[in-house]
C-alpha cells in the first residue's frame, strides 16, 4: 500500500450526508409547528422511494448496494425535495418526483458523484412541470387555516386524495411569494399586498421561521466545514443586492431585500442546494460566480418570469454551466504566477 | 521569533512524537554485517571503488560520486568487503539494488579523519570536502548537498534550515537538536559560510519546546534566527517552509536559489560539522523506531545496518505487528523486506499494526468535495489531477500542474471518498516521465537513422566517383581480371565461418547454455526521471546525443 | 438579410485566409507519434516513409507493430478515423521493450548487422567481435536475420528501480463481475 497510511478519523461520504441531513432537522421541526403533519409524511415518502429507487439502481448497474446505500446520498434527495413541494399532495407526487430523482437525474448520469444536474432540483422541475395545479397547491400555515389538518387527516389525504368534510381550497393559501406576483399583476402595491395575513415580518408567515432555521443549518454545516461560505454568501449577497436595487427604484413595485432572503426557497437553495458537491463547482472562484449566478437567476425568475419562485431552475441552469466555471477559474498553484488558462 | 506567512491548506494529523521522544538518543551496536547501498541519493549511484576481499577501515570510501548529481559512500565500521552484488534495499518497488556488504572485524578502526580550517579554506575545497564525505540532505530526498550548497553567481539571501519535523511519528530531528545543537550550529556556520546569506533562519514547530530552548541558546551571539511555526503538517516541506518563513514562493520547475533561497535540514547541518571540523563521513544517522514496538526510541546507528536489527534494539515489534513503514506515515511507504540496510534518507521505520493504521475502508466515488483542494499545501485542485489521472488524461494532468504536486499526502488524508490520490498522481507521474523519455529515445533515434542515411548517401557517391576513376583506368589497362579474388575469398571465410558455429552450437545444444548477463539500459545515462526522486517534468534536451555515431571502418 | 449574409460570407473568407494551415503538418504530426525504430514491420522503408503513407491515406493507421495499439489510437485519433488494434481484431498491445544482445563467442565479426542496424547502435569491425549498444537500441530486430550466425537474440530490458514506475491504482468500485 502507498502512503499515507492514515486517515481523518471518522471521515465518510456517509458522515457528510448525515450531517446535511441532521442541519436540515431544526427547519422540519418548525415546518412541522407551522404547517402540521403533512411534512413528515412527505419526508416518510421520500426516503422510503429513494433508498428504493437507489437500491435498485445500485443492484442494476452492479454496484454493492449495501455499501453504496449507507451514504446517505440517497436520502438526503429525497428530503431535498419532499421540502421543496407542497406538504399536503397526493403520495404519487412525492415517489415520483423523488423516483425522477434517483433514477434519471442520479443514476443515467453516472451516479454518485457524476450527475451533472441536481437530482433533487430535476425532480422537482418535473413535477413542476408536469402537474403544476398540485405543485402550487400549499397548504396554508396553520394558525391562518379554519381547518387545521391533523396527522391522519393529512394521511388519508395523501392515499385517498380527499380531506374529510371540506375541500382542499379551505386549507391551501397561496404562498407569500405567489401572491405577491398575482397581486402585483392586478396593479396593487407592495405595502397593499404585504398586510395580507400570509405575510410575516419580513417573509411569509411561518415560512420566515423555517428559513431561519435553513439559515441556523446551514451555519452549523459551515461551523463543520461541511460546506465553504463561497456559495452561500455569495448568492444571497447577490440576491439580496438586486432586491435592494429594484426596491430603492421603486418600493411600490419591487420587495425589500429582507423579504427576497426569508421566502421561498432562498435559505434553503443558498445553503443545502446551491452548495450540493457534485453539481457546484469546485473551485473557491467558481463557487463565488455559481452563487452569484444562481441569486441573479433566482431574482429574475421571481421578479420578471412566469413561476413564482425560481431556485430550482437557476440551479438547474447553472449547473449546466459548471464545467464551463471550473475550467475558468483555476487557482494561482503554489509557485505559479497566476491562474491557469485552459 | 514568531513568523507572519502562511502557506494555504495543510492538515493535522494526530501527532504520536512523544512515544519516542521521551529516550534520549541511544547508539546502537555494531553489527556482525553491513550492507551499504550504493544509490542512497538523488542523482548517479556511487561506483564502487573497492572489490570483494579489500579490508576496509571505519569511514574509508567504498564508492565513489559518479558524475555532478551523485555522492560518494563510505565503510560504516572496519572490516572485510564480502559482496558486491544486489541486496534488497529501502525502496518502495522491492527491487534489489547494488550494495557493498562489510563482515565486520569488530575494531571499528578509523581510516585517517582530516579536518579542515573552512574559514581559510577555498569554498570549492570545503565543497570537495562534503562531495567525498558523502553529504546528503538528510531530510529525505537525500540531493547531494555540495551540489546545493553552491551559490554560483546568484546573491543568497536566506539560509533556511528545517528542523520543522512536522511528519507524525518521527522525532530525529528533535532528538538531535535536543541533544546536539552546538553541532548543528556548528554546521550551518560552515553552510552559511559557503553560502554567505544575509540571514539564517531555523524553522521548528512548536511541538518541541525543548529543541527550541537548545537551538536558541545554542544560537546566542551567532545572529542565526530560530523561527518558531505552529504545527501544520507539511510546514517541513521544503516549498511550505521557504514560504512560511520568509513569505516567497519557489517558482514552479526551479530550485529555491533561483529565488535566493537556500534550504537545509538540521540533520544536514550536523553531518556537514562531522565532515568539516573532524573529518568524518556520513557512516551513521539518528533514526526513529517506533510505532508496535517495546520501546520506541531514537537510534545513532551506522549506514548498511539491517533495519530487523535495529527493530530488535526497540525491544522487538510486538506480534500484533503487520507491516512496516519506512518513514512518516503521511509520506513514507510500506517496507518488503526488513533485511533492508539503513541509509542515509531513512529518518524513521515504524511497526504498524491493524490497531495504530487501521487498513482504509472502501472506497467510494469522487463527491467533488474539494476537501482536498482546501488541504492543498500547493494550491492544487487534486480532484481535477484526479480525474485526468484515473482516466489517463495525462496532458491534461499535466495543463494543471500535476508536477507541482509534492505527494505530501493531505488529499489522501482528508477524502472522505477514501481515494487513494497520491497513488493516482505517482502512477500518472511517473507514465508522463516515460512518455517523455520515449519521446526523446525516439527522437534520437530518427536522428541517428537519417545521420545513416545521409552517410550511406555519401558513400555511395564516393563510391561511385571511385569506380568512375577505376573503371577509366581499368579501361587504360584492358581487361585483365574477370573476377574478383577479394570477394571470393571473403566469402568462403564467411561460409567457413557458418560452419564451424553450426557444429560449436550443436555442441552446446548437449550441454546447458550458458546465460549472459543482459546489459542494463540506460544506466547512468538518465537517472534523474527514476520515479521515486520527485521526477522532474523537463526532459532534458536531446543535446548532441544523436549526432555520436560509430563508424565501422 | 443580404447584408447580414454578405458580412458573414466575408468573414469567413477572411477567416479561411486568416487561418489557413500551411504546409502538410500531417506527417510531422504522424511522425512524431511513430516510435522511431526504423525496423520496416509496416512494409515501409522506416518510419517517415510509413508516416507520408499513412498522412496520404495510403496505409492503415493500425501497421506499427512496436507502437502497439497506444500508437495506432493516437494515430487513429490524430486522423480521425475509428481505431482497430495493432495485428488483427485481436489487438497484440505493446510488446515489452527488447534489446538486441550478441552473443560474443559466436560473434564471427562480420559486419553484416552493422549493415542494416537503422540507428548505428551496433559497434565493431571486420573481423572483430560486435557488440550492441543497448542505448540507443530501438529492438527492431532488423540484425537478427541479418547475422549469418545467429548469434543475435532480443532480450528483454531489464527492470530496475531507476526505471520502476508506479503502479496503476486498483481501486474498484464495482463488485468483481
Amino acid at each position: 500500500m502507498s502512503s499515507p497510511h492514515v486517515l481523518t478519523p471518522g471521515s465518510s461520504v456517509s458522515t457528510i450526508m448525515l450531517l446535511v441531513l441532521a442541519a436540515l432537522l431544526p427547519a422540519i421541526a418548525v415546518y412541522y409547528f407551522f404547517f402540521g403533519p403533512g411534512i413528515l409524511i412527505s419526508l416518510a415518502l421520500a426516503s422510503v422511494t429513494a433508498l428504493v429507487a437507489e437500491a435498485a439502481m445500485l443492484q442494476l448497474r452492479n454496484y454493492p448496494v449495501k455499501h453504496f446505500l449507507a451514504d446517505g446520498s440517497a436520502v438526503l434527495t429525497g428530503w431535498l425535495l419532499a421540502l421543496s413541494i407542497p406538504p399536503l399532495a397526493p403520495w404519487w407526487l412525492v415517489v415520483v418526483g423523488t423516483a425522477f430523482a434517483i433514477v434519471v437525474a442520479k443514476h443515467l448520469y453516472g451516479g454518485l458523484g457524476n450527475n451533472l444536474f441536481n437530482p433533487a432540483m430535476v425532480g422537482f422541475a418535473v413535477l413542476m412541470i408536469s402537474f403544476p395545479a398540485t405543485m402550487t397547491q400549499w397548504p396554508a400555515p396553520l394558525l391562518l387555516s379554519q381547518h387545521p389538518v391533523g396527522f391522519s387527516e393529512a394521511l388519508q389525504y395523501y392515499f385517498s386524495g380527499t380531506l374529510q368534510g371540506v375541500k382542499l381550497d379551505a386549507v391551501t393559501m397561496a404562498t407569500p411569494l405567489d401572491a405577491l406576483k398575482t397581486q402585483l399583476s392586478l396593479q396593487h402595491t407592495v405595502g397593499e399586498v404585504k398586510s395580507m395575513p400570509i405575510f410575516g415580518n419580513f417573509g411569509g408567515k411561518g415560512t420566515e421561521a423555517i428559513a431561519a432555521m435553513y439559515l441556523l443549518g446551514g451555519l452549523f454545516l459551515l461551523q463543520r466545514r461541511i460546506i465553504t461560505w463561497h456559495t452561500p454568501v455569495s448568492f444571497l449577497v447577490t440576491l439580496a443586492l438586486i432586491a435592494a436595487l429594484f426596491n430603492g427604484i421603486d418600493p411600490n413595485r419591487y420587495a425589500s431585500p429582507m423579504f427576497h432572503l426569508f421566502t421561498g426557497g432562498a435559505m434553503l437553495g443558498a445553503f443545502f442546494i446551491a452548495t450540493d458537491y457534485v453539481t457546484s463547482p469546485t473551485t473557491p472562484l467558481g463557487k463565488l460566480v455559481f452563487g452569484a449566478s444562481v441569486g441573479f437567476l433566482v431574482y429574475v425568475i421571481r421578479v420578471f418570469g412566469g413561476y413564482p419562485d425560481g431556485i430550482a431552475f437557476a440551479v438547474l441552469i447553472m449547473n449546466a454551466a459548471v464545467p464551463l466555471i471550473d475550467a475558468y477559474t483555476q487557482p494561482r498553484v503554489y509557485g505559479h504566477d497566476s491562474g491557469m488558462k485552459p | 521569533m514568531k513568523n507572519p506567512h502562511k502557506f494555504h491548506g495543510g492538515v493535522h494529523p494526530p501527532e504520536h512524537k512523544t512515544e519516542s521522544s521521551r529516550l534520549p538518543i541511544t547508539v546502537a551496536p555494531l553489527p556482525p554485517r553491513l550492507i551499504v547501498p550504493l544509490r542512497q541519493h538523488t542523482g548517479n549511484p556511487a561506483k564502487p571503488v573497492v572489490n570483494v576481499g579489500d579490508h576496509v577501515l571505519k569511514g574509508q570510501m567504498i564508492g565513489a560520486a559518479d558524475g555532478y548529481i551523485s555522492a560518494a559512500v563510505h565503510a560504516p565500521t572496519s572490516g572485510t568487503v564480502s559482496a558486491i552484488e544486489p541486496h534488497a534495499v529501502p525502496h518502495p518497488s522491492g527491487l534489489p539494488d547494488l550494495c557493498i556488504t562489510i563482515e565486520a572485524d569488530g575494531e571499528d578502526r578509523w581510516t585517517e579523519r582530516k579536518p579542515l580550517d573552512y574559514q581559510t579554506a577555498d569554498p570549492d575545497a570545503v565543497r570537495a570536502l562534503l562531495r567525498d564525505a558523502g553529504i546528503v540532505g538528510l531530510g529525505g530526498a537525500a540531493f547531494p548537498a555540495y551540489v546545493k550548497l553552491n551559490p554560483g553567481r546568484q546573491k543568497i539571501k536566506t539560509l533556511v534550515v528545517n528542523g520543522a519535523e512536522c511528519e507524525p511519528w518521527i522525532t530525529s530531528d528533535d532528538l538531535l537538536m535536543r541533544e546536539r545543537a552546538a553541532e548543528i550550529v556548528a554546521g550551518i556556520k560552515i553552510m552559511a559560510h559557503l553560502m554567505q546569506p544575509e540571514e539564517v533562519l531555523i524553522g521548528i514547530e512548536d511541538n518541541k519546546p525543548e529543541a527550541i530552548a537548545a537551538m536558541q541558546s545554542a544560537c546566542q551571539g551567532t545572529g542565526f534566527e530560530v523561527v518558531t511555526a505552529p504545527v501544520l503538517y507539511p510546514s517541513g516541506g521544503e516549498k511550505q517552509l521557504i514560504k512560511l518563513l520568509t513569505g516567497k514562493e519557489v517558482p514552479s520547475g526551479q530550485r529555491p536559489i533561483n529565488i535566493g533561497v537556500t534550504c537545509s535540514n538540521t540533520g544536514t547541518a550536523y553531518t556537514v560539522h562531522r565532515a568539516v571540523n573532524h573529518g568524518e563521513a556520513v557512516i551513521s544517522r539518528i533514526v526513529t523506531i517506533t510505532g508496535n514496538v517495546a520501546r520506541p526510541q531514537n537510534f545513532e546507528a551506522l549506514i548498511g545496518t539491517p533495519l530487523d536489527e535495529l527493530a530488535q534494539l526497540a525491544g522487538g515489534a510486538r506480534p500484533d505487528t503487520s507491516h512496516y513503514i519506512m518513514g512518516g506515515p503521511m509520506m513514507g511507504f510500506d517496507l518488503n523486506n526488513l533485511g533492508a540496510p539503513l541509509t542515509k534518507a531513512i529518518n524513521c521505520v515504524i511497526a504498524a499494526s491493524p490497531a495504530l493504521f487501521p487498513p482504509k475502508p472502501a472506497a467510494m466515488p469522487c463527491i467533488r468535495c474539494t476537501q482536498c483542494a482546501q488541504a492543498c499545501p500547493c494550491n492544487l485542485q487534486p480532484q481535477e489531477l484526479f480525474w485526468f489521472s484515473q482516466s489517463r488524461n495525462f496532458d491534461k494532468a499535466r495543463a494543471y500542474n500535476l508536477f507541482d504536486c509534492i505527494e505530501c499526502g493531505c488529499c489522501d488524508y482528508v477524502c472522505p471518498s477514501h481515494i487513494p490520490l497520491v497513488s493516482y498522481y505517482r502512477f500518472a507521474k511517473c507514465e508522463i516521465v516515460a512518455q517523455d523519455r520515449e519521446k526523446i529515445a525516439a527522437e534520437q533515434s530518427r536522428q541517428r537513422f537519417e545521420f545513416k542515411q545521409m552517410r550511406e548517401e555519401r558513400e555511395k557517391a564516393e563510391k561511385a566517383a571511385r569506380m568512375a576513376e577505376k573503371a577509366a583506368a581499368a579501361k587504360a589497362a584492358a581487361a585483365e581480371n574477370p573476377d574478383d579474388p577479394v570477394a571470393a575469398a571473403k566469402k568462403a571465410a564467411i561460409q567457413a565461418a557458418v560452419e564451424r558455429t553450426k557444429a560449436k552450437k550443436a555442441e552446446a545444444a548437449a550441454l546447458t547454455p550458458s546465460p549472459q548477463p543482459p546489459p542494463t539500459r540506460g544506466e547512468g545515462a538518465n537517472e534523474k526521471g527514476a520515479c521515486f526522486d520527485l521526477p522532474s517534468p523537463q526532459p532534458s534536451p536531446a543535446g548532441g546525443e544523436g549526432a555520436k555515431n560509430t563508424e565501422p571502418s | 438579410m443580404v447584408l447580414l449574409a454578405v458580412i458573414l460570407g466575408a468573414v469567413l473568407g477572411f477567416a479561411s485566409i486568416k487561418f489557413k494551415v500551411e504546409g502538410n503538418p500531417l506527417v510531422e504530426k504522424v511522425e512524431a507519434t511513430l516510435p522511431q525504430t526504423q525496423c520496416g514491420q509496416c512494409g515501409y522503408a522506416g518510419c517517415r516513409p510509413y508516416a507520408e503513407a499513412v498522412a496520404a491515406g495510403q496505409a492503415e493507421p493500425n501497421l506499427c507493430i512496436p507502437g502497439g495499439d497506444n500508437v495506432a489510437k493516437n494515430l487513429a485519433e490524430l486522423l480521425g478515423v475509428e481505431f482497430k488494434p495493432v495485428g488483427g481484431d485481436e489487438g497484440a498491445g505493446p510488446k515489452p521493450k527488447m534489446v538486441a544482445f550478441i552473443d560474443e563467442s559466436t560473434c564471427i565479426g562480420c559486419t553484416a548487422c552493422i549493415k542494416v542496424c537503422p540507428v548505428d547502435a551496433i559497434v565493431g569491425s571486420t573481423k572483430l567481435m560486435h557488440t550492441i549498444l543497448a542505448d540507443p537500441c530501438t529492438g527492431c530486430e532488423l540484425c537478427i536475420p541479418a547475422c549469418p550466425v545467429d548469434c543475435i537474440a532480443m532480450i528483454p530490458v531489464q527492470k530496475n528501480i531507476a526505471t520502476w514506475k508506479w503502479q496503476y491504482p486498483v481501486f474498484e468500485l464495482k463488485k468483481a463481475a
